[in-house]
């Protein structure tokens, strides 16, 4: 009896396992296509059938897509940008979440409301005056251009807010009697109490900004501006690029981001649905 | 009134002002330091949400010079023109239409996977993280890699297709099923997030309901329908208000896969939006277009939220 029961439950594991394993095989495909071609030869990237095996190792194609298509400048133009926006944004909605959380003020909800208020405006509908404003600043293809318009996040402010409410205000008042000011108890008591929801936001921050697409292709229009996704649409229309070279340079741009993500996905995927499944 | 008289009087009205001017002055000196926190955020959303919105809607009454200056006040004629064009018309359709074709489709994928990485089993970690990773990968990158998958010669798609013994498709190629193919990377890039929420979602539900169904008899769909389901409505609500909202807002997939085409079947709203300011320098017409999309947009999110929110089932 109890030899069937575990039987059957082996059966079924293992059908789970099968179903589990294909799901992820139909998931994970694309980018297994873009690794697999971006190790092949330039002869074999071009043969029919597609080759979905790789026969060597051509790391050339790394080489080559790093050297031709200025991929190391793309790449440090993104992570400066990117990093330009992680830091305005982690230090202005900590702000702007403490005083949600920690000051008691008149026309808090209005103000809470002015700022959730800016998540639900899309961006086609800002992003012509933001770019004649860019443009008439003289801030095209430059670093500030790029950022400016990203450095606040009613999203962060929501996502940090959400947590500084966690922390006791007792702690509050009790600096106080020590005569701790707010900004003083915000970065030596709050900010190291709420590292791991500073740390989603500036993960999230940084993914959003390094995967942006059509703020970059609006105000950078010099090659040593742009950004790395701008750059790596270019390879496949300049079309002197072969397609092997082309998945080469995918596999480089993502490499950054799908590392963040396998490091710090649990705290990313916490942080991001305590703010979006709560809210 | 003798002058003493007046001055108790005014005395006496003073009094509970000088006591009302403790907290007073503290409830003034909160609200500046609150805006003191608050200014650096507000100077932004001012500058680049606020501003910008007002200035769309005037843009929208105005004919513009090629860099973009307003010349001459023309009204509601912009608005007109979209009227009587028919490629406006058109592009909406197909913003719609790629609406239609993603949302759905990424929720019911994302249950699936949802449901799938939910299982209690050795090395599910490892599962979920191919199930979510997509929320990581650029609308650039996935377009293509999915330009070649689509490679109407040397791709895999149509060799999948050759192998068993289908009709090859001109998947980008062909007016007919271009706007499909985009949409099918799309799914692909959201699938990352919606599973996300979704797995969330269902880590929220209490398992005493699930042992309350087992009780009752309930095998594994009976559960899922009448637990499951139900009590996740709430995330599949959120989830749809937010894809919606993304899909009539997805702009990479195009530039990249299609740029609109071929004959118009894949140009949406947003993609006609970049097309009339950044090339034709019709700002004007390009912002009264984008007035019309955020009015549909924001017509679309109450209609979510008057009929659908209705039906959902809050714990």
């Amino acid at each position: 009896m109890s030899q069937r029961v575990t039987l059957q439950r082996l059966l079924t594991n293992i059908f789970l396992y099968a179903l589990l394993i294909a799901a992820a095989i139909v998931v994970v495909f694309p980018v297994y296509y873009a690794l697999t071609s971006s190790l092949l030869s330039t002869q074999e990237a071009a043969t029919y059938p597609p080759k979905l095996v790789p026969t060597g190792l051509h790391l050339e194609n790394y080489t080559e897509a790093l050297e031709r298509a200025p991929l190391l400048r793309y790449l440090l133009n993104s992570t400066i940008q990117s990093s330009i926006v992680m830091l305005g944004q982690v230090t202005l909605a900590s702000l702007a979440a403490y005083a949600f959380a920690f000051i008691d003020f008149k026309w808090k909800n209005l103000v809470f409301l002015v700022f959730l208020s800016t998540m639900m405006i899309p961006w086609e509908a800002t992003i012509i005056p933001n770019y004649l404003l860019i443009r008439s600043l003289k801030w095209a293809d430059t670093f500030q251009g790029l950022a400016a318009p990203y450095l606040a996040t009613a999203f962060g402010t929501f996502l940090l807010r959400q947590f500084f409410l966690t922390i006791p205000k007792d702690l509050r008042d009790a600096a106080t009697i020590d005569g701790c000011g707010h900004l003083r108890f915000l970065l030596t008591v709050v900010v190291p109490l709420a590292r791991p929801a500073l740390g989603t936001l500036a993960v999230y921050s940084f993914l959003q900004t390094y995967n942006q697409y059509l703020w970059p292709l609006l105000i950078t229009s010099v090659k040593d501006m742009r950004t790395v996704q701008i750059g790596i649409a270019l390879l496949q229309d300049e079309e002197r690029f072969a397609f092997n070279i082309v998945m080469a340079g995918v596999m480089i741009v993502l490499l950054p981001t799908l590392t963040l993500f396998i490091l710090a996905n649990r705290q990313l995927i916490r942080g991001l649905t305590a703010g979006a499944v709560k809210g | 009134m003798t002058m003493l008289e007046s001055a108790a009087e005014v005395a006496g009205r003073m009094r509970p002002s000088i006591r009302l001017a403790g907290p007073r002055w503290r409830a003034v000196r909160n609200f500046l330091l609150a805006m003191l926190f608050l200014s650096p955020s507000l100077v932004i959303f001012l500058t680049f949400v606020f501003t910008p919105l007002v200035r769309t809607f005037w843009l929208s009454t105005y004919a513009t010079n090629p860099i973009g200056r307003p010349t001459v006040f023309v009204g509601l004629d912009q608005y007109l023109r979209l009227i009587q064009t028919p490629d406006f018309a058109y592009s909406l359709r197909v913003s719609l239409l790629f609406a239609l074709y993603t949302v759905p489709t990424t929720i019911l994928v994302g249950l699936v996977l949802a449901t799938l990485g939910n299982m209690r089993l050795r090395g599910i970690a490892l599962f979920r993280i191919c199930f979510s990773f997509t929320i990581a990968v650029s609308g650039a990158t996935a377009s293509l890699i999915f330009l070649y998958l689509y490679h109407p010669a040397t791709g895999p798609l149509n060799y999948f297709l050759d192998l068993l013994r289908l009709p090859r498709v001109n998947w980008l190629t062909d007016a007919s099923t271009a706007l499909m193919a985009v949409s099918l990377t799309t799914v692909w890039l959201q699938i990352g997030l919606n599973t996300i929420i979704l797995l969330a979602g269902m880590q929220g539900i209490s398992d005493e309901f699930y042992e309350a169904a087992k009780i009752d008899g309930a095998g594994f769909w009976a559960s899922f329908r009448h637990v499951t389901l139900p009590l996740l409505s709430p995330t599949m609500f959120f989830l749809l208000v937010m894809d919606t909202l993304a899909a009539l807002q997805a702009f990479t997939q195009f530039q990249v896969m299609t740029k609109g085409g071929p004959m118009s079947s894949t140009t949406v709203v947003v993609y006609s939006i970049y097309r009339e300011f950044y090339f034709n320098g019709q700002y004007g017409y390009a912002a009264a277009q984008s007035v019309v999309l955020f009015f549909i947009m924001l017509v679309l999110t109450t209609i979510q939220f008057g009929v659908l929110e209705r039906r959902v089932f809050y714990q």
